[in-house]
């Protein structure tokens, strides 16, 4: 501030009203985000409050009795179906991960390492088949897996084999391969990202003190890495864990998921509580999936120094 | 000496090329069976031709779906933007206690099961007798872009020099003056890209719209109807090669005003940064 600015009244008068604004910065801040803080609360977990209470309730053909049960816990956890429904898309949201950040991780290593110039033009070119429409993502993968696919022709049009197979199509391993692919880039960003801000002075001091390539990426690279890796891990797990489309599509019999349950239980079935004590199972599963990948994956960073 | 080699980028540019060439694989096959003249989708191809995108203009029920998906889109993308301006102001301006936990709260659709959202938002929808529609739609799909709308807004407006908009006020402009001529011209770009970012995501979306709509099918809704006939195909790939035209070039527009306005800020990160 100048002096001669100092002495003018109506620049004084702007200055107060801007220390004013600035004492007043939680409220303003506050002020500023509550619309989009209600919207979340409304629509979000007001929903989710009243999915928890269900979950506790009974339903008789149309009409809700409110009397407190663990009943809808006891069928989620117990009856075989729904339990092998839980297992198996926890097995498939595992495998997918583990599948998925193992394929993304060189990939990002590549780009932040030897991308050059090209970074951000090799992160968009990963980017733009994970904007194509999911749903016809899957029904790719099932025109390439199915009876008459791709896969199956061409293999049939080299001579490997003589008629088309099954096995490829409508099991839990057609779920994973559609899975893992649909999933990779929300796999590769955040491990490019945690690669990008690793010091590269730290890996060539590394080298310097005597530890090989190899070495100096598991001692230093990798573990430094890990928080992209949890983030891409958890990433990938949450939403598979309840997803909807590719069990129906290509899962069959063998691929469907707990997702498909829940819908059933809102819908035809019209047994909401059982819907929502499952809903609330698969979240808690997530969580304490998450937990545990956040876990061991510090775990391992610590056992790498 | 190998591992030296190995990690060298040789044989990581190999796989590089053999990745992208995975991602790429299932969605090279719509376009080219969009155009083959056979129904079902197999190899060889048995000739050339555009009757699967002649027919669509003359499917009724497509162009209703179409006309909804853009009034969902529209609406929804301006809604959640509004909504993310707001929020990445208030995040990238203003310090308070509990930023972070409403920050999280605000990005937590990013992380919940979708279906799980969307049976939680019809439960409610359906205990307040509110009937589905394309309305109830909106409401869940600004849900689900509004996360994406702050990440592309945040990466516009964090960085911001502050001291432009104090220059503002100290020259006597009011605050909404400051925020319209000074402002809002730097983070334009950060805006539109939220736009294309959110109706592109609503153009796609389906999980949402499949439990959240009444009788009238948004595109995905309709595609989802049409697969369960296998002669109906064709047309839902040539519908599909469309919709990526469409998606890639809302995306690049989106990517090239993102980086603009993180440039004008100074500010470097990606979409997912």
């Amino acid at each position: 501030m100048t002096a001669a600015a100092e002495g003018s009244p109506p620049l004084r008068m702007t200055r107060a009203r801007r220390n004013a604004l600035l004492q007043s910065e939680p409220v303003q801040g506050f002020a500023l985000i509550s619309p989009t803080f209600l919207y979340a609360l409304i629509l979000l977990v007001l929903p989710i409050l009243v999915v928890i209470a269900h979950s506790f309730w009974t339903q008789h053909y149309l009409t809700i009795d409110r009397t407190f049960t663990l009943e809808n816990y006891r069928v989620a956890l117990t009856e075989p179906i729904y339990r092998d429904l839980l297992w198996r898309s926890l097995y498939i949201s595992l495998t997918v991960s583990f599948f998925t950040v193992i394929l993304a991780y060189p990939i990002a290593y590549f780009i932040s390492f030897h991308g050059g110039r090209h970074k951000s033009l090799w992160l968009f070119l990963i980017t733009i088949p994970f904007w194509t429409s999911y749903l016809l993502r899957v029904m790719s993968w099932k025109v390439i897996l199915g009876y008459n696919g791709v896969l199956n022709s061409g293999l049939m049009g080299l001579g490997i084999i003589d008629e088309p197979s099954t096995a490829l199509l409508y099991n839990s391993t057609a779920v994973i391969i559609t899975l893992t692919h649909a999933w990779a880039a929300f796999a590769i960003l955040p491990i490019f990202v945690s690669l990008e801000k690793v010091d590269r002075t730290l890996v060539e001091a590394a080298t310097d003190l005597g530890d090989g390539p190899l070495r100096s990426f598991l001692r230093v690279t990798l573990p430094l890495s890990a928080p992209g890796v949890i983030s891409a891990a958890l990433i990938v797990m949450i939403p598979t864990v309840g997803d909807y489309v590719t069990p129906k599509l290509v899962g069959g019999k063998d691929g469907v998921m707990i997702a498909n349950a829940i819908q059933a239980q809102f819908g035809k079935a019209a047994n909401w509580p059982l819907g929502a004590a499952l809903s609330v199972t698969t979240m808690l599963i997530v969580t304490l999936m998450a937990g545990a990948t956040v876990l061991i994956i510090r775990a391992l960073q610590r056992l790498a120094r | 000496m190998r591992a030296r080699r190995f990690l060298s980028g040789g044989w990581l540019s190999v796989y590089a090329f053999l990745y992208v060439v995975f991602l790429y694989l299932p969605v090279i096959f719509l376009p080219i069976f969009s155009i083959n003249t056979a129904p079902t989708p197999k190899f060889p191809l048995t000739g050339f031709t555009l009757q699967w995108y002649a027919d669509l203009p003359h499917t009724p029920a497509l162009l209703d779906a179409a006309w909804n998906s853009l009034k969902v889109g529209v609406s929804a993308s301006i809604l959640a933007t509004v909504l993310g301006i707001l929020a990445a102001r208030s995040i990238t301006r203003y310090r308070y206690p509990g930023r972070r936990t409403i920050n999280g709260l605000i990005m937590a659709p990013l992380v919940l099961p979708e279906v799980i959202v969307a049976i939680s938002m019809l439960l409610v929808m359906l205990q307040l007798g509110l009937s589905l529609s394309l309305f109830t739609v909106v409401l869940g799909h600004v849900l689900v872009c509004i996360p994406y709308s702050m990440t592309v807004l945040t990466s516009g407006f964090e960085g911001f020099d502050r001291s432009l908009e104090e220059a503002s006020a100290d020259l006597g402009e009011s605050a909404f003056g400051t925020f319209r001529r000074v402002t809002l011209p730097m983070v334009a770009p950060a805006i539109i890209s939220s736009l294309l970012v959110c109706f592109t995501i609503s153009l796609d979306e389906f999980i949402i719209a499949f439990f959240l709509t009444g009788t009238e099918a948004t595109l995905p809704i309709y595609i989802w109807g049409q697969l369960r006939f296998a002669s109906k195909l064709p047309g839902v790939l040539a519908l599909g090669t469309l919709l990526l035209v469409a998606s890639f070039l809302l995306m690049t527009v989106a990517e090239i005003l993102r980086r603009r306005a993180a440039r004008r800020t100074q500010n470097e990160g990606g979409l997912y940064a």
